[in-house]
């Protein structure tokens, strides 16, 4: 009998696939994804056209044109590209003692920044100031940027906050600070959006017209930081 | 050397093929929809492939060319005009300055492009002329081309008048055969996804033996498709990862979206499946009200499909090239 692999490689079409170490949210796996991405960043091979995180996975973009013209093909490009997976696993450097830097973001909870606190205190039942505080109590990792420009997916939150998102999308302003299941996140751009909102950072996490247009990245750890109104409009002002 | 536009279009982007290498910071890939008639109109025009083109839907826009340019129009068929007379699509065309291209009528299709030799020049956004609309950023200004605009050209050192021949327009007369690319346009293969197996047999035969109807909320960031219900088996908890342009994701109320060229980088949906990338040229031409149904393709079919595709479009690339050093003098 074979050992079951610890990860399952998939394609997501013919010119995409995924490297899953488990649908879980977990910190070990997503240290791990993230050492297989540095070591693509530096094993790039022709034909690579992206590489983006998940939680728990990796999934590599390519060219198959290119990866078929530039290396010598038995079988399919596929089965090509998913040894390249496999050795970047076997070959990555582990890191993960490295502790991400930390990053403090201002948050306001007040009035209508978060505007979904009277709903979540009703179903969790909890105190608006108690929902703040468990929100401020914890330091969270940054697992994974999606969904929008520069939207930072991160966890955990306590399970006593924790609660569903919305059923349908509404208009969310941007720097809107949300929660979802064990997760939080902030909007970085005004859009659609699902989560249960509970204040607003006067940080701009998305500016496309800096050289760093994206603030956050996977591994980097953030801490919340109150602010009244006032302190919310005069960094917005900065 | 510009163009400018005297009426806008509904949705009129600048596109080149795309901005990679920014995925794992949520910021998407983009280019345009189809990126087969997109490299077929720069090669018409001996551009690179990757030059910024525009990409055009109907009611389209008035462009004022105000320099002669050597231009070319691929993908669907809006019945192009300049200064009134009919211009055939997927040919090189030579146009006098201050000419006027129109569009007067849909015939078929969903998307054009526009190239012209010496491609669109906007400013670079992170390696990429791409418009990215959500990110405004990219293409002109992060937005869709408005009455007014003036989009420059790039440098050319094309010598037009011999190509003209005193007329307004002038028509090099040659073409290339595309018929596989777009042939039974509303059949489209799929890789099953990694959560096709939430589909019980039944579920997957509906999926199979079913059209599906190409909803009016359509656009390029996905195809929401109106069909039978398709109901997963249990109840399953995914978390967010990567998705791909034809990614097809099962929603919570049982219909299907397939995410476009502006497709999120990462979704939390069920992937039943992903279209292959070959028959995604011909999806990117169908329109709101259009049905499809689903093929299930195996990889190396699916592969096989692809690298015949581009080793058509480098036979027509170097047709192009060929042609083009016969029919002009280059200065």
């Amino acid at each position: 009998m074979e050992q079951t692999s610890p990860y399952e490689i998939f394609p997501i079409g013919d010119s995409a696939l995924t490297f899953d170490l488990g649908n879980r949210i977990c910190s070990e796996l997503n240290q791990k994804v993230i050492a297989m991405q540095e070591w693509f960043s530096q094993h790039a091979f022709e034909g690579l056209k992206d590489v983006i995180l998940g939680y728990s996975s990796l999934t590599i973009i390519y060219d198959p044109f290119i990866v078929h013209k530039k290396n010598k093909i038995t079988k399919t490009v596929f089965a090509f590209v998913r040894e390249k997976l496999e050795s970047a696993f076997e070959n990555k450097i582990e890191s993960v003692s490295k502790n991400g830097e930390q990053v403090e973001l201002p948050v306001c909870y007040d009035g209508e920044f978060g505007c979904d606190l009277p709903f979540i205190a009703e179903t969790n039942q909890l105190s608006i100031e108690e929902i703040i505080e468990l929100h401020l109590s914890r330091i969270y990792r940054v697992y994974m940027m999606g969904f929008l420009p520069g939207f930072a997916y991160m966890g955990k939150i306590d399970e006593r906050i924790q609660v569903a998102r919305k059923q349908k999308p509404v208009d969310v302003v941007a720097g809107s600070v949300g929660i979802a299941g064990g997760q939080t996140g902030i909007y970085p751009l005004d859009s659609p959006g699902g989560w249960q909102i509970i204040g607003r950072t006067p940080i701009k996490l998305f500016d496309p017209n800096t050289e760093r247009p994206v603030k956050l990245k996977a591994g980097q750890h953030v801490r919340f930081k109150r602010i009244d109104v006032t302190e919310f409009e005069h960094l917005q002002l900065v | 050397m510009s163009i400018s536009i005297l009426r806008s279009g509904v949705l009129d982007t600048i596109q080149d093929l795309g901005r990679y290498g920014y995925g794992n910071q949520g910021i998407n890939i983009g280019g345009p929809m189809d990126t087969y008639a997109m490299k077929v109109a720069n090669m018409l025009v001996s551009n690179a492939a990757n030059k910024a083109v525009l990409e055009i839907h109907f009611p389209g826009p008035q462009i004022l060319f105000e320099q002669n340019a050597l231009i070319s129009l691929t993908g669907a068929d809006f019945t192009p005009t300049i200064n009134g007379e009919i211009v055939p699509l997927w040919k090189p065309l030579v146009v006098r300055g201050k000419s006027l291209l129109m569009f007067s009528h849909r015939q078929s299709g969903a998307r054009c492009y526009l190239a012209v030799h010496g491609g669109f020049c906007v400013p670079q956004w992170l390696n990429s002329a791409s418009t990215n609309l959500k990110a405004r950023a990219g293409g002109l200004e992060g937005r869709k081309l408005e009455k007014g605009d003036e989009v420059p050209l790039g440098e050319t050192n094309l010598y037009y008048p011999v190509l003209l021949k005193e007329k307004s327009v002038s028509v090099l007369p040659w073409s290339n055969d595309r018929t596989t690319v777009y042939q039974y346009p509303h059949e489209i293969g799929f890789i099953p996804g990694h959560e096709w197996h939430l589909l019980d047999e039944e579920a997957q035969q509906r999926l199979l033996q079913n059209n599906f109807i190409i909803h009016p909320s359509s656009d390029r960031m996905g195809y929401h498709l109106r069909g039978p219900e398709i109901k997963p088996i249990e109840n399953f908890q995914l978390i967010s990862s990567a998705v791909s342009f034809g990614t097809i994701q099962l929603l919570p109320n049982h219909q299907l979206i397939i995410l476009m060229a502006d497709h999120q980088t990462t979704g939390g949906y069920p992937r039943i499946g992903h279209v292959i990338s070959a028959h995604l040229p011909k999806l990117a031409q169908l329109s709101a009200s259009d049905c499809l149904n689903l093929k299930p393709v195996d990889m190396e079919t699916a592969e096989q499909l692809l690298l015949v595709q581009e080793k058509e479009l480098q036979i027509i690339g170097n047709g192009c090239t060929d042609r083009m050093k016969n029919a002009i003098c280059l200065a």
